[in-house]
């Protein structure tokens, strides 16, 4: 079983998370439609170190992982207002 | 059935399994393909009987068909749900059904018959609207009812005392399997034969650009000028494009597969259930090859896991009941490239001379040959064949996607 501190309500089986996409900077709701489709549909997607989006379904919780996509290892867990401001 | 094999019979001549001695790589080629795979090598086999294009060189950082090539389940079907993708994939199993005699190389093209199984009213009309587009499209294809699957099918069970009873199925008669290195080697023979560079242990670490064109291409061994550079590289499509400067649409996922020890022969069908997320058929050999959904996110290593495992079973032993007591031999995962539509994405990329096929998320091996004959043509003419232009890579920035994660079965 793997686990992930959910930075909520702590460590948790992975299988209770739901994959929310890389961190990336949202367009201004104003934004030419060629921005929101580059932030909807494309991806660094590269290997290393990313941050990404993950939802406690349970409790319906986003928050942000630091996760190396090549060994799985998920490095830090942060709550969303510690990461953007 | 391939001449050389008749040959062999008689004792006439020996197969040959050798590329040629790998070369020094020349300073230039007209055509650079990154990544050696059923792909990049299909592209290579074309580009010379097709186009006369010779001087090509496909670099590949292992051996060649060694990566995803070799961890697909080899099932060839065309039994999609957009138009453009079943006329796609129809043009690949006409090519499939010859391939043995074109490249005179036995890939052991096996029709067996595929059914999508449905265990809901609602898959019951995701199939029947599978089946109305495939038969427009001229592609064999029907719904049929319980009765009709235990027909076809003896091995499934049929008992409504399950989890997921089964309704009916999406027929398709000329569903197939071939053997997935085979393809990779004949296409690599034949291309060989008539000039291409296959470089195997040379991997592509940049891209060197100028003017909105790539000119040279860094390896391990070297630098290349280049022409033209078709990357194929399924997997590792963001990190390469990535070198170049170019962003896709693509998360990799990881693909996991399994297969038991072989087993008498009891399956003839190939069996899916999008439903369930899993598929299986019974090899030559006798063993049952499985898989089932992608991994629920992005990975960039392949990987095996119990979480998959148990997954699977749960739902193939309600079809198979008496694979209970079957252990499994071997367990792999390959790497899927999973765009946003579930299709491919395919054709020139934002700069001049670079020409990408990527995107292939669970459904790459069938497409070997029509991907490669027709990337060639792209490639050759510099213009985007009428069969691909759907799947071109930004048409996400204009919102024209070609949803097909209807009949991608166990896509996610």
């Amino acid at each position: 079983m793997k686990i992930m501190n959910c930075p909520l309500n702590g460590p948790r089986n992975i299988s209770e998370f739901a994959y929310g996409g890389e961190v990336k900077p949202t367009p201004a709701p104003e934004a030419p439609s060629q921005d929101w489709a580059d932030y909807v549909y494309y991806h660094a997607n590269q290997p290393g170190i990313l941050r990404e989006w993950w939802l406690h379904v349970p409790t319906s919780y986003w928050f942000i992982a630091e996760r190396d996509v090549t060994t799985d290892r998920i490095i830090a867990t942060f709550k969303p207002e510690e990461v953007l401001r | 059935m391939p001449l050389a094999l008749i040959k062999h019979a008689l004792g006439l001549s020996r197969p040959k399994r050798q590329l040629p001695a790998q070369k020094e790589l020349r300073s230039n080629y007209d055509v650079v393909i990154v990544g050696g795979g059923g792909h990049g090598l299909a592209a290579a086999y074309y580009l010379a009987k097709d186009w006369g294009v010779t001087n090509v060189a496909v670099l590949e950082k292992s051996w060649l068909g060694g990566g995803n090539t070799a961890r697909n389940t080899a099932i060839v079907r065309s039994n999609y749900i957009t138009p453009e993708g079943v006329r796609f994939y129809k043009e690949s199993m006409g090519l499939f059904e010859t391939l043995s005699q074109d490249l005179d190389f036995n890939v052991m093209y096996t029709k067996r018959g595929h059914l999508t199984l449905a265990h809901t009213d609602a898959a019951m009309r995701t199939m029947r609207w599978r089946a109305e587009v495939n038969k427009h499209m001229g592609v064999q294809s029907e719904l049929v009812d319980d009765q009709d699957v235990a027909r076809i099918e003896p091995a499934l069970n049929m008992s409504r005392d399950v989890r997921w009873p089964i309704l009916g199925a999406l027929h398709h008669p000329v569903g197939a399997t071939a053997r997935h290195d085979a393809v990779a080697w004949g296409y690599a023979q034949r291309a060989a034969e008539m000039g291409v560079e296959i470089h195997q242990g040379t991997e592509v670490t940049g891209f060197e650009l100028s003017g909105g064109k790539i000119v040279s291409v860094q390896t391990t061994r070297g630098k290349v000028g280049c022409g033209k550079v078709l990357q194929a590289v399924a997997g590792m499509s963001s990190k390469v494009a990535g070198m170049a400067g170019v962003t896709l649409p693509i998360r990799t996922i990881p693909l996991q597969a399994c297969v038991s020890q072989p087993l008498k022969p009891f399956l003839d069908t190939i069996i899916v259930s999008g439903s369930l997320h899993c598929y299986i058929w019974q090899s030559q050999r006798g063993e049952c090859v499985m898989g089932g959904a992608v991994d629920p996110y992005p990975l960039q290593a392949p990987r095996s896991t119990l979480d998959f495992k148990e997954g699977l079973m749960a739902h193939m032993l309600e079809l198979i009941p008496g694979l209970a007591d079957a252990p499994l031999m071997r367990q792999w995962a390959g790497l899927a490239d999973m765009t946003p539509d579930f299709s491919p994405v395919m054709g020139k990329t934002s700069l001049e001379n670079h020409y990408i096929d990527a995107g292939w998320g669970t459904w790459g091996f069938k497409a070997t040959p029509v991907c490669g004959k027709r990337m060639a043509e792209c490639v050759a003419t510099e213009k985007v064949p009428d069969i691909l232009s759907a799947f071109r890579f930004d048409r996400f920035k204009t919102f024209d996607q070609v949803g097909e994660a209807g009949a991608a079965s166990v896509g996610s």
